[in-house]
């Protein structure tokens, strides 16, 4: 009895928070648009630069479809208390009964449902502007599913991090983009594997992006939620 | 001890002493007005109050249990009315509320009585960007009845109202403290007249070069 009261107690409002983001999001012209417009631009405009060849493509795509998939979360992860901040919203979200962890987890979901999620949609695309054989598709998505998360976890701890902070955006980069290269380098190795045929060398890299989820699950909330209660002191 | 009280305030920002030795206690059905100049430190003792900030001294307490010891709950039995609106634009002014009801464990019940007490019920499915600047202040006070809590803490809440406007705040306080809740605020106006009592806030002598860091 006493659980349930509690976990209605933080579902409702989660879902709530939840709720107004993804909204919010829709309502305002459709900031998630302009990331996956900008993934699929940024990633078209390197074939340019490198020639068409085919091979040249299948070697360089899932290299850099995760380095623009990477910017475009980061590009869009500095706004994610940045419009709470301002507007005064981010303090009476710290004085509800809901603790500030779960208030961040929330925040980040909503965040990856409206950038992560329409990169995974655009990006079979790209794997065909690429060339990628059709076998690296399925591993593709699926690094990227375990990936982007990650990237929107660690990403809302620089975002808390630089709230107040004059050059908030660069800053922001300098955090975190080294914290991105783990999560890079094996979504990267999970598409090779799956090019050079074997199925059970992707094996080993997509457990460990499933291990790097898991610990920013862990971890991520905790510090973003210590990084906003010192922006509002 | 019932009520809310804090002793021995002492108040630092960014090196800077804001205030030293503050005492403050409110017990239910009273209000305290924070006064004094521009830049003494109201707004900062309210935050302290709400628990944004903490005293560099002294202690704050609710029934006699200090505040810092459950976070959450003292921001469950508080609600805080600061200079900024804390509305979304792109919202109607139902939606708003209703957000801020739901996400503190209420019920939209609330929602429409509390916009029709602040007198804006016409402006429940019209977006906050097309709301005057009062109007938005009515509608962030409105969380005081859709959001129901026996801490007021607001810091001067009727910046913006009309004359009604002011009127109707002071009403709606008098209710809450008829019903035993507590209203602080920081503010220039005479608000409720003999039912507050005032707190004066004086400036810190030689505090602008006073180096404590």
């Amino acid at each position: 009895m006493t659980n349930q009261t509690t976990r209605n107690g933080t579902f409702a409002p989660m879902l709530a928070l939840l709720g107004r983001d993804l909204r919010l999001s829709l309502a305002s012209g459709g900031d998630s648009a302009m990331v996956v417009v900008f993934f699929v631009l940024a990633a078209i405009l390197f074939p340019f630069g490198v020639g068409p060849e085919s091979a040249v493509l299948t070697r360089i795509g899932s290299g850099v479809i995760w380095v623009t998939a990477l910017l475009a979360v980061l590009l869009s992860v500095e706004r994610l208390f940045l419009a709470d901040y301002e507007d005064g919203s981010l303090e009476l979200l710290a004085l509800t009964p809901l603790p500030m962890e779960f208030l961040v987890l929330a925040k980040v979901a909503a965040h990856w449902l409206t950038t992560g999620l329409p990169l995974l949609v655009a990006t079979p695309i790209l794997g065909l502007l690429y060339h990628l054989p059709p076998a690296a598709f399925g591993p593709m998505i699926l690094a990227l599913m375990l990936g982007t998360p990650t990237l929107s976890l660690v990403g809302a701890i620089g975002s808390a991090l630089t709230l107040g902070s004059r050059r908030g955006g660069v800053l922001l980069s300098l955090l975190v983009l080294p914290l991105y290269v783990p999560v890079l380098i094996f979504g990267t190795a999970v598409v090779d594997a799956a090019i050079s045929g074997s199925g059970e060398t992707a094996k080993t890299p997509i457990m460990i992006l499933a291990a790097l989820l898991l610990a920013s699950l862990a971890l991520a909330p905790w510090a973003t939620a210590a990084a906003v209660r010192q922006a509002l002191e | 001890m019932s009520g809310f009280e804090g002793r021995d305030l002492t108040c630092i920002r960014g090196g800077r002493l804001v205030f030293e030795g503050v005492n403050f206690a409110a017990s239910p059905g009273q209000a305290l007005l924070l006064r004094g100049p521009n830049g003494v430190g109201k707004s900062s003792l309210l935050r302290l109050m709400v628990g944004f900030l903490v005293p560099a001294a002294g202690t704050i307490n609710w029934d006699g249990t200090p505040i810092s010891s459950d976070r959450d709950a003292h921001g469950a039995r508080s609600v805080y009315i600061g200079h900024l609106d804390a509305l979304k634009l792109s919202l109607t002014g139902a939606q708003n509320l209703s957000f801020w009801a739901r996400i503190n464990g209420h019920g939209k019940d609330h929602v429409l009585a509390a916009l029709e007490r602040f007198g804006i019920l016409h402006l429940a499915d019209i977006p906050a960007q097309l709301m005057s600047a009062g109007q938005r202040k009515r509608l962030n006070l409105a969380r005081l009845i859709a959001v129901p809590s026996p801490l007021w803490l607001m810091d001067e809440p009727v910046t913006s109202l009309d004359a009604e406007g002011s009127e109707l705040i002071e009403d709606i306080m008098a209710v809450h403290l008829d019903a035993g809740g507590i209203v602080i605020a920081a503010t220039h106006q005479d608000l409720l007249g003999n039912r507050a009592t005032e707190l004066r806030l004086t400036p810190v002598i030689g505090s602008e070069y006073g180096d404590l860091a």
